[in-house]
Order: structure tokens, then C-alpha cells, then sequence
């Protein structure tokens, strides 16, 4: 598929991912402390922008269609390969807090001559080869364990966008609320310095 | 040092992530992505090593060369994006500044170390989930796609599963 063109594709691409880039610098996404603080629950930034983030496209998607502007058949929809999703989102976990950064994020961070950025972006390719490398012996449970394809949550409940998009965003407002206090009793039992004398605030 | 308040307020730029996300659907159908274009560059560079294990290979083989070459993929320039994105920003912001973001009882060398391994770890992830935090959770998210939140699930509870055991790494 190529909208633009081959060239238009690469220069929509390149814009959408200099957006990208810009906005998880600016959302402090480049600082690994700032990234791990989420599971030590004194920094909730994670939790807050994603969720947010994730608000904003559903809801401006869902509004796009009922305007008769966007056609959510033609939006691509990861497709659901329950049992490699699981595994590898619990991996991917591991490697966060591990490395301290996700793929994205650490893209970021070496953009900004963060030597942990680099390090990890290095790992990145480092496990991608070898990834390539089990291939063969993984390909079968790549490929068909729990392979469902396309499926929603509403597919998945019988509930319609609306009552979807809608059950997201209390999700989200109450995960805010309760990050909010988190938050505030964790940085009131952080009584130690944190690193190099700053403090989170 | 870190300054929560040097960075955007959380919820001013979740929305500014998710008019970013919103742009991409409308404008490609698809969404973002931070892991896909390493992989192709990765596939590219061992195809440039070893030809010959790429051309039998049962996903490589499909994804170099000609067409389909990664050069020429747009995952490879949105991830040239984020890095001149991320660059721009941080110029911007003073931030850009050689130096190694760890916990007060990690030394730098140490810190690169568990990067390296985490980042390992992470990639590998990425390949099998067939996504990151980028095209998975975000973009699977807003299209709430069941195997996307699944994913999401996962990735938050091993993170907190591991920070009490992992606590020394960040505190």
C-alpha cells in the first residue's frame, strides 16, 4: 500500500516518527529513572501519557467514523496471536525494567547521547538476531498458537465501540485517580536522596 | 538530576501522543512503531553477512532486497524520525548531554551492562509479540485490538512482578 507514493510514504513516515520522537522527549520518555519510577510508583508518567495517549486515538477514531470521515475498516488492527503476545509482552516487561527503556524510548534516549540509550539499542539489534536465529525452531507457535487474527474487544465481549470506548475512558480516569495517589504516599515514604541530590516533585 | 517539571505535563502530552497516533491512522492506516524498523535494518545487515542464511530463511527471506528492501520502508523512516525527533527536542531543551541515566547505586559501567541485557531481552520480545510499546500497546490500544491489551497486561505486570526483586538497579 503506498497512499502518497513510495517517496510520499517515506516522507509521511519520517514526519509522523519526528512527531513521535518530539513528543516522548518532551514527555521525559528519554530519562530511563524517569521510565522505571512507573514501578516504583513515585513517577506515574508512563501510566498517564499512554493511557491518555490511547484515549485520544480511540476516542478521535470512534468520533472520525461516526462523522463518516474515518473508515475504521481500512485502520490496520494488530492482529491476535494470544500466546506469543503474552509471552513476548511479559519479556518485554522484563527487558524495561531490566534496561530501563522499551524499543521506542531508547531511540530516544540515544538520540540524546544517553549511554544507556545506546547500550540498550545495541541489545535491541543484538536480540532481534537472535530472535531471527530461533526462528526456525519457534515458527510453528509464532505463528498458530492462539493465532484468533483480527479481533476487537468488542468482537471479544458482543458489546458495541461506543460502550467500549466509553468503558476505556472510566478505566482510564480511575487509573488517573488512583495513580494521583499513589504517587503522593510514595514520594512522601521517599525520604532518601534521589539520584545526583534532584527530587522528584 | 531529574525535574519532573523540566518535561510536559503528563496528560497534555498523552494527548499530544495520541493526535500523533490518530495522524498515523489517518494518514497510513497504520500505526507507530519503535522496534520494526531496527528489525529491518537488522535483517538488511545480515543479509549483507550472510546472504546465504537469509535467502533460507523462513521470515528474512521475504523481507530483503529489491522492493522490499528496508531502505525503502517506512517503519525504517518513522524510526529515522523519532531519533531526529528525539534529537531536536532534547537540543531544544538543553538535554542533549552525553552521560549514563542510572540509580544512585549502579555505577555507569554496570548501568550500560544491564542495558545491554535488558535491551536483548527486550528485542527478542519484540520480534515474538511482533511489536513494542509503540505498535502493540499504543497502536493495538487505540484500535482496541484484544491481543494488544493482552500484551499491555503482560508487559506492566512483569515490570512490577520484578521491581521489588530488581529494586537495586533504580533506587
Amino acid at each position: 500500500m503506498a497512499p502518497f507514493g513510495y517517496a510520499g510514504d517515506a516522507g509521511v513516515a519520517t514526519l509522523i516518527g519526528l512527531a513521535f520522537g518530539i513528543v516522548l522527549e518532551r514527555s521525559g520518555f528519554g530519562d530511563s529513572r524517569i521510565l522505571t519510577a512507573q514501578f516504583y510508583l513515585h513517577n506515574m508518567r508512563v501510566l498517564k501519557v499512554m493511557f491518555t495517549a490511547i484515549v485520544t486515538a480511540s476516542l478521535l477514531l470512534a468520533l472520525g467514523h461516526g462523522l463518516g470521515l474515518v473508515d475504521l475498516a481500512g485502520i490496520w488492527v494488530p492482529p491476535t496471536h494470544l500466546w506469543p503476545g503474552l509471552l513476548g509482552g511479559f519479556l518485554l516487561g522484563v527487558g524495561f525494567l531490566v534496561g530501563g527503556y522499551c524499543p521506542g524510548t531508547s531511540l530516544v534516549a540515544s538520540a540524546t547521547l544517553k549511554l544507556d540509550g545506546l547500550a540498550f539499542v545495541g541489545g535491541l539489534v543484538l536480540g532481534i538476531v537472535a530472535f531471527n536465529a530461533a526462528t526456525p525452531a519457534l515458527l510453528d507457535f509464532w505463528e498458530h498458537s492462539g493465532h484468533l487474527g483480527r479481533v476487537t474487544l468488542m468482537d471479544a465481549t458482543g458489546l458495541s465501540t461506543g460502550a467500549i470506548v466509553l468503558g476505556v475512558v472510566v478505566l482510564a480516569l480511575s487509573a488517573f485517580w488512583v495513580a494521583g495517589r499513589v504517587e503522593r504516599a510514595a514520594r512522601r515514604r521517599r525520604r532518601g536522596p534521589v539520584p545526583s541530590g534532584g527530587r522528584l516533585t | 538530576m531529574i525535574d519532573d517539571r523540566a518535561y510536559w505535563n503528563p496528560y497534555v502530552a498523552g494527548v499530544m501522543l495520541g493526535l500523533v497516533l490518530f495522524a498515523a491512522f489517518v494518514l497510513t492506516g497504520g500505526g507507530l512503531g519503535g522496534s520494526g524498523g531496527l528489525a529491518r535494518v537488522t535483517s538488511e545487515l545480515t543479509a549483507a553477512v550472510a546472504p546465504a542464511y537469509v535467502r533460507t530463511h523462513p521470515t528474512l527471506a521475504a523481507q530483503v532486497g529489491g522492493a522490499n528492501a528496508a531502505w525503502g520502508h517506512p517503519m525504517v523512516f518513522m524510526t529515522l524520525g523519532v531519533l531526529a525527533g528525539g534529537f531536536l527536542s532534547g537540543l531544544l531543551a538543553g538535554r542533549l548531554k552525553v552521560e549514563t541515566r542510572r540509580g544512585p547505586q549502579l555505577s555507569a559501567a554496570r548501568r550500560v551492562g544491564f542495558a545491554v541485557v535488558g535491551g536483548i531481552i527486550a528485542g527478542f520480545a519484540a520480534r515474538l509479540a511482533r511489536g513494542c510499546t509503540s505498535g502493540q500497546a499504543l497502536t493495538g490500544g487505540a484500535t482496541l485490538s484484544l491481543g494488544s491489551w493482552i500484551f499491555m497486561g503482560f508487559v506492566f505486570f512483569a515490570a512490577y512482578v520484578l521491581a521489588y526483586p530488581l529494586r537495586r538497579l533504580w533506587n
